[in-house]
């Protein structure tokens, strides 16, 4: 275990010095190229609950659980349809800089940043909790080890700048994931073959492999809600936005997001094996997300069954790692800048905050399955940040005050659901499903609100609207004036 | 313990917000034993609530905002507020007037005098018999005027609607006085926008009139170099560029300094390349390269060592410009980013430094660390977003 997590380290460490070579002369042509920023974008983002959440949700529930992947794969085609471009013509960094940009009131920006530091919080929280079973599934240690553990090491890194948003490390986390799922899964499929193959049984073969028969009440609502909320929320993650960045321009961010689509395509075909041979192989676990860990010793055993266990649980801590880092510095940033003075001493407590609080979470709150929480961090991106992208990039009518009422009743919404959902519960029948999926409900809320507010209060739509669309809309290479440079009103 | 765990849940997020509005509501109760000394700071809290709406200037948004306090200053059933073309707010009773309150400002608006209206209402109900309207003057010009309405215009009000009005255009000049700072704050940064020292030019071409004949193909590379390098440095537009481009700048400034130096001169770049698409200020690198350069070498014999190093911290972007020459006093170094004394031989890091603070705030100007004979070392701090900046 201490060997993954040093390497992990090391592989940080390491990687500053190797990515950032010195040199005579400055190589134009160093920029981060598309493939690179999205394999960055890649590692970050695939967190525990892809590495584990999914072939162990897939295992429980049947290729309903589909859905979750593709979902979070899908939200970057939405992504890429709707917001990437624009959002990086804009210049905005964090999620926060957008609001400012195109709203121009410090009011929404610093709703803003609360909401990204509430997401970026529900989304660390399973991220600890997953570790903390790993751990105690290849160790046996207690359950919150892991969660310390792995909230320690991301704490020491970011606070020494280890692995602070370095585009090289973390496209590394994405391939190391890959490979950590694959290796394994090549191995185990020859040992299904060597075992005759076996099919599902006959019961499986009819509820489980066949949509919205599985062990879910209101199957189909909980489908579309799911749909909802994964389509929609990926564009709200603040981890992922700030990679955006990076990107030299509004084509590029348009060429990484197309990129990423297919480097999850790939990823994303791998836990769904895992839960099938899961439902054959390991049908009587009770913490499903485990099956991922499980199924090497199960099938093949033996040293071979160890050395592949070994290297899954590497791939495991290191989607917690990048991601947590990810979202910590992100989370981290935000508090900050946002709700503290700004400056090198506030980031030192902001990580603390940022790390402190979802850990306490993970500790006290209800176990869930983890991909279950993070869909519900998505359920909150999606009802809130996703229409202030969308109606902020595309409609020009959006007031302050509309933007506002949106954030705050659609993120306040999904926020109360969400909280009730880890804390109290679980509850049955049409309650528990509304607030166990609340992104149909929300999502439209939200738009709703916004939209209707700013009818209301035309008077309250930014200044600069049209400049602003103007600098959001037209590519980087046409010459035109996209207006001078003013000194910020106080 | 799930419920345990929820009630507390609940009770820190009702809780915490009650607790600060509790905070809050005492801390105003808490002002002022007597009711004299609460009357006072009831009064200053409403001048200081109608205060900052003003301060963009006489807007309807602004007057709207500011009106309600207003009328609660002077005490008045209603009040209105024009600018010299139309009405901007009607605030308090007696809606069905709003229609003609410009037209009892007219005579004001004219002549700046106050005027007190008798106003024919049919609504017995109707508060508004009698007006007193005063003008709003910045720079002794009739912008605009006030109109309170009440059952009679009473020498009282009169009078406090003078003062208020009074007060309101000191809040205006103020208006006028931020947005000629604003005007100001533009003018000088076009004004700052850095230029590139006649030295150089003069340096370069001289440097690359000796190759013309040893080796002209090497001529012909360095005469390129400098014509990209001067096309970037008078360009007109714009008053930000990427820190790609103020780099590839600043690598053919140093292609043609290290054609005249040759081993003398030896350059450590490190570039995350992750900050490259920061927006920076046009030429804000390129003069502390060319101080460098010029301190760190021109003046000393030996080689002389510059290191560029360009991070990523999250939010912003540390980029740091080091030499190994003969330093400087501190003290005299302050004193010329001061303004105190002007530096020699250039605008270089004074003007750097006043325009990082005008764009980004005061926090972010230079950070110079030296000493005699210990090097230079220039630090630059630049946030990856700020508002109205944008490389294109």
């Amino acid at each position: 275990m201490l060997v993954v997590v040093v390497a992990a380290v090391l592989i940080g460490a390491f990687g500053i010095r190797f990515s950032r070579t010195t040199s005579d002369f400055y190589v134009a042509s160093r920029t981060v190229s598309p493939l690179w920023n999205a394999s960055a974008i890649g590692g970050e983002y695939l967190s525990a609950a892809s590495f584990l959440g999914v072939a162990g949700l897939v295992l429980s529930f049947g290729v309903d659980m589909l859905w979750l992947p593709v979902g979070w794969t899908g939200g970057y085609l939405v992504l890429l349809v709707l917001v990437s471009a624009p959002l990086r013509r804009s210049g905005a960094y964090t999620l926060p800089d957008f609001a400012e940009a195109r709203l121009e009131s410090m009011t929404v920006r610093r709703t803003a940043s609360v909401l990204v530091v509430l997401i970026g919080w529900l989304y660390l929280m399973p991220q600890f909790q997953s570790a903390g079973l790993v751990l105690r599934t290849i160790t046996g240690a207690p359950v919150w080890v892991g969660g310390l553990l792995v909230a320690v090491v991301v704490a020491v890194n970011v606070l020494s700048g280890g692995m602070r948003s370095i585009t090289f490390v973390q496209a590394f986390q994405y391939w190391l994931k890959l490979t950590a799922l694959a290796v394994p899964l090549v191995f185990l499929l020859m040992a299904w073959q060597s075992d005759g193959a076996p099919a599902l049984s006959a019961e499986d073969a009819a509820t489980w492999q066949v949509p919205l028969t599985g062990g879910r009440d209101y199957a189909l609502y909980s489908t579309y809600s799911l749909i909802l909320a994964t389509f929609l929320g990926t564009m709200g993650l603040p981890h992922v936005l700030v990679r955006f960045y990076t990107n030299p321009d509004g084509r590029a961010a348009r060429r990484t997001t197309l990129v990423v689509l297919s480097l999850l395509g790939a990823f994303y075909l791998l836990p769904a094996v895992y839960g099938w041979l899961g439902r054959i192989y390991a049908p009587d676990l009770v913490r499903t997300d485990t099956v991922v860990l499980t199924l090497p010793s199960r099938m093949i055993g033996g040293t071979l069954g160890d050395v592949l266990t070994a290297l899954v649980t590497a791939g495991a801590f290191a989607a917690f790692l990048s991601t947590s880092s990810g979202l910590t510095v992100s989370v981290a940033g935000v508090i900050a800048q946002d709700l503290l003075k700004g400056g090198v001493r506030s980031f030192r407590w902001a990580t603390l905050m940022a790390v402190v609080v979802p850990l306490a979470l993970a500790l006290w709150a209800r176990a869930l399955p983890v991909a279950d929480v993070v869909g519900l961090a998505f359920a909150v991106a999606a009802s809130s940040f996703c229409p202030l992208l969308v109606l902020g990039i595309w409609w020009r009518r959006l007031s302050t005050t509309g933007a506002l009422a949106g954030l705050l009743v659609g993120g306040g919404l999904a926020c109360a659901a969400v909280l009730v959902t880890i804390t109290g519960g679980p509850y049955e029948g049409v309650t528990g499903a509304l607030l166990a999926q609340p992104a149909a409900w929300t999502v439209p809320i939200a738009f709703a609100v916004m939209v209707a507010v700013s009818f209301l209060t035309p008077d309250r739509v930014p200044a600069g609207v049209a400049r602003t669309m103007v600098r959001l809309h037209t590519p980087e290479n046409l010459d035109l004036d996209r207006g001078d440079w003013r000194p910020r009103s106080s | 313990m799930e419920y345990l765990v929820g009630s507390a849940v609940v009770a820190v997020v009702v809780g915490v917000p009650s607790f600060v509005l509790w905070r809050v509501m005492r801390g105003r109760r808490e002002l002022g034993t007597s009711p004299a000394e609460r009357a006072t700071f009831e009064t200053l809290h409403t001048a200081s609530l109608a205060g900052p709406p003003l301060r963009a200037g006489l807007t309807a948004d602004g007057a709207e905002r500011a009106s309600r306090h207003l009328r609660a200053l002077l005490g008045s059933a209603a009040l209105a507020i024009t600018d010299g073309e139309r009405l901007l707010v009607y605030d308090g009773a007696g809606e069905h007037h709003a229609a003609e309150a410009y037209e009892h400002a007219a005579a004001t608006l004219k002549d700046g005098r106050t005027q007190v209206l008798t106003i024919d209402c049919d609504l017995l109900e109707c508060p508004v018999r009698q007006a007193v309207v005063v003008p709003l003057t910045t720079d002794d010009r009739v912008v605009g005027a006030l109109a309170a309405y009440g059952q009679s215009a009473s020498a009282g009000l009169v009078r406090a609607a003078e003062e208020v009005a009074g007060w309101v255009d000191s809040q205006l000049e103020l208006a006028e006085l931020d947005r000629s700072r604003t005007l100001l704050m533009e003018a000088e940064v076009r004004a700052l926008r850095a230029q590139i020292s006649p030295h150089f030019i003069y340096n370069s071409l001289t440097t690359i009139a000796s190759f013309v004949r040893t080796d002209p193909e090497r001529a012909r590379e360095l005469l390129l170099e400098f014509a990209d390098f001067t096309r970037y440095s008078f360009r007109r537009h714009g008053e930000f560029t990427t820190l790609a481009e103020e780099l590839r700048s600043i690598d053919r400034y140093l292609i043609l300094e290290r054609a005249r130096f040759g081993d003398q001169l030896q350059m450590t770049l490190r570039i995350a390349p992750e900050v490259l698409p920061v927006a920076v200020p046009f030429l804000c690198l390129q003069p502390l390269v060319e101080n460098a350069v010029r301190h760190g070498l021109e003046s000393k014999n030996g080689v002389g060592r510059i290191a560029i190093i360009a991070e990523d911290a999250g939010a912003e972007c540390r980029i740091s410009v080091e030499d190994d020459g003969l330093g400087m006093d501190p003290e005299r170094l302050r004193r010329i980013l001061a303004g105190e004394i002007p530096s020699a031989g250039g605008v270089g890091l004074a003007n750097v430094d006043e325009r990082l603070r005008q764009v980004y705030g005061d926090e972010y100007g230079l950070v110079v660390e030296t000493a005699p004979g210990a090097g230079t070392k220039v630090n630059v701090r630049l946030p990856k977003y700020h508002p109205g900046v944008s490389a294109r």
